[in-house]
């Protein structure tokens, strides 16, 4: 997919100071980002993976970030742009603090500052090339929320991104429920986490799985999934073929 | 035959930065061409930005150069503002800064390397599009498809001095044997407390792959040494 509004009058020189200011495709990109609220507050999963095209380049990549007290972001798409993001959010959360007065950005005033920038990105056709989950807890109230590129914002009980719209919003449909426990929760995120490692190309089997409750953030370890190959149909499945199939 | 003397001048490249137990080695090979052609076999891709930090440049030449240049202005400033040697994450930022704020209009992969009190040896990749990785190690340029599956199995953790700068030579020299725009010298830089060390390998020292013979001066040395006489006794 890319941005482009072909304009051929044939003069390369020219265009290219009108389109210096047009953000074109990415290079660096994370898969999906996988989100839901539990009984204590909020639970997302991401691999650690960074693709190149369609090599898998960098699998030490944390997806996930804690953003002030309250809140979890995590990302899919471009890394460059969540990286500088991350340093928006890092001055936001810099000047809130410095007014020393108890009061602390919590994760619903962090996602509509990042609509207003998605949105106004896209407005300029200069888009952060992301789709950005926000979860959080703040006074008991649990939240999350989804942006993507082009600045579309919404809360819902479970989000995900990029190839986990497809296949884990489904599981989770069917599977979610509200109070769920932090076992459940992980086993639930794992469910679809499995499912993207045999579904997604650009996935890895390395994951983590951040939670943040009231108490604040935790982001696990780094480890891999089991993946089950012991169908009898997976064993010798052109064994009748007559050919290729 | 296909010679654009006209195209940019890329350098196809392999570039690589490693970690050891006390510092970094970084390594590339020497090739920069224009389309087909070899503009220069013994360039220097791996450029000094202060006394203890390094990059390796891949991609456009002019690009990286440029780039370098700008980057090694602002750190000789901050060096003297700073009273003391720059760091290598500080290094690695501003080039980030020019990649991610130029994106659209760059085309230049960059290892960074160096070392300084406070981390010791960091490396730290930054492809296409500004993203900023620290790295035990890191490869790229064009060569670098050639050494995902290599590094995967030969790389281990706290390797000595030697150990590292020999796994390098060995990735970039098999680099140069399957890539194309590849090619030429091996240079390795190896930075640590003690300061910088540069080191050079053309072809005849490095050793032989797959489907590659002993060079000799002449076909006719080699009719000449030919064995004894059939049936001599």
């Amino acid at each position: 997919m890319t941005f482009t509004i072909p304009i051929d009058n044939g003069d390369a020189l020219k265009n290219a100071e009108t389109d210096s200011q047009r953000t074109l495709y990415p290079y660096v990109t994370g898969t999906s980002i996988v989100a839901i609220k539990y009984k204590e507050g909020v639970l997302m999963a991401s691999d650690m993976g960074g693709s190149y095209g369609s090599t898998l380049r960098y699998k030490n990549i944390e997806r996930v970030k804690a953003i002030g007290k309250h809140s979890l972001l995590g990302a899919s798409g471009e890394i460059s742009d969540f990286q500088e993001i991350l340093r928006y959010l890092d001055e936001l959360v810099l000047n809130d603090n410095m007014w020393d007065d108890g009061n602390s950005l919590g994760p619903k005033e962090v996602h509509n500052y990042l609509t207003r920038v998605m949105y106004n990105r896209r407005n300029k056709f200069n888009p952060l090339w992301n789709t950005l989950v926000l979860g959080g807890v703040k006074n008991g109230q649990s939240y999350l929320g989804m942006v993507s590129m082009i600045g579309v914002s919404f809360e819902d009980n479970h989000v995900a991104t990029g190839f986990g719209n497809h296949l884990a919003r489904p599981i989770l449909r069917d599977e979610w429920h509200a109070d769920l426990s932090f076992e459940d929760g992980v086993k639930l995120l794992e469910k679809c986490m499995r499912v993207l490692l045999y579904r997604d190309r650009s996935a890895i089997n390395k994951l983590q799985i951040s939670k943040i409750t009231e108490e604040g953030v935790t982001v696990s370890q780094p480890y891999s999934l089991k993946t089950f190959w012991e169908f009898q149909a997976f064993h010798n499945p052109t064994a009748g073929a007559q050919g290729s199939w | 035959m296909d010679l654009n003397l006209d195209a940019p001048h890329s350098m196809g490249t392999t570039i690589i930065g490693v970690t050891y137990n006390g510092g970094v080695v970084l390594g590339a090979d020497s090739r920069t061409s224009t389309g087909m052609y070899v503009a220069n076999r013994a360039s220097d891709k791996i450029t000094q930005l202060t006394d203890n930090v390094y990059v390796c440049r891949s991609g456009s030449a002019a690009d990286s150069q440029v780039v370098s240049d700008y980057v090694r202005y602002f750190l000789h400033q901050h060096t003297i503002q700073l009273g003391q040697p720059a760091t290598v994450k500080v290094s690695a930022n501003l080039i980030r800064m020019l990649a991610y704020n130029n994106k659209n209009m760059l085309q230049t992969g960059l290892i960074v390397g160096g070392w300084d009190k406070y981390e010791g040896g960091k490396i730290y990749g930054i492809p296409l599009g500004g993203t900023v990785v620290e790295q035990p190690f890191a490869i790229g340029g064009s060569g670098s498809s050639y050494l995902y599956g290599f590094f995967d199995q030969a790389w281990k953790e706290n390797m000595t001095k030697e150990e590292a700068e020999q796994l390098v030579v060995k990735a970039v020299s098999l680099a140069i044997a399957r890539d194309g725009a590849s090619g030429g010298v091996v240079r390795t830089v190896i930075i640590n407390s003690e300061g910088v060390t540069r080191n050079f390998y053309p072809g005849d020292k490095l050793q032989l792959w797959h489907e590659e013979l002993e060079p000799q001066n002449s076909l006719l040395d080699i009719l000449n040494a030919a064995g004894p006489e059939p049936m001599a006794i």
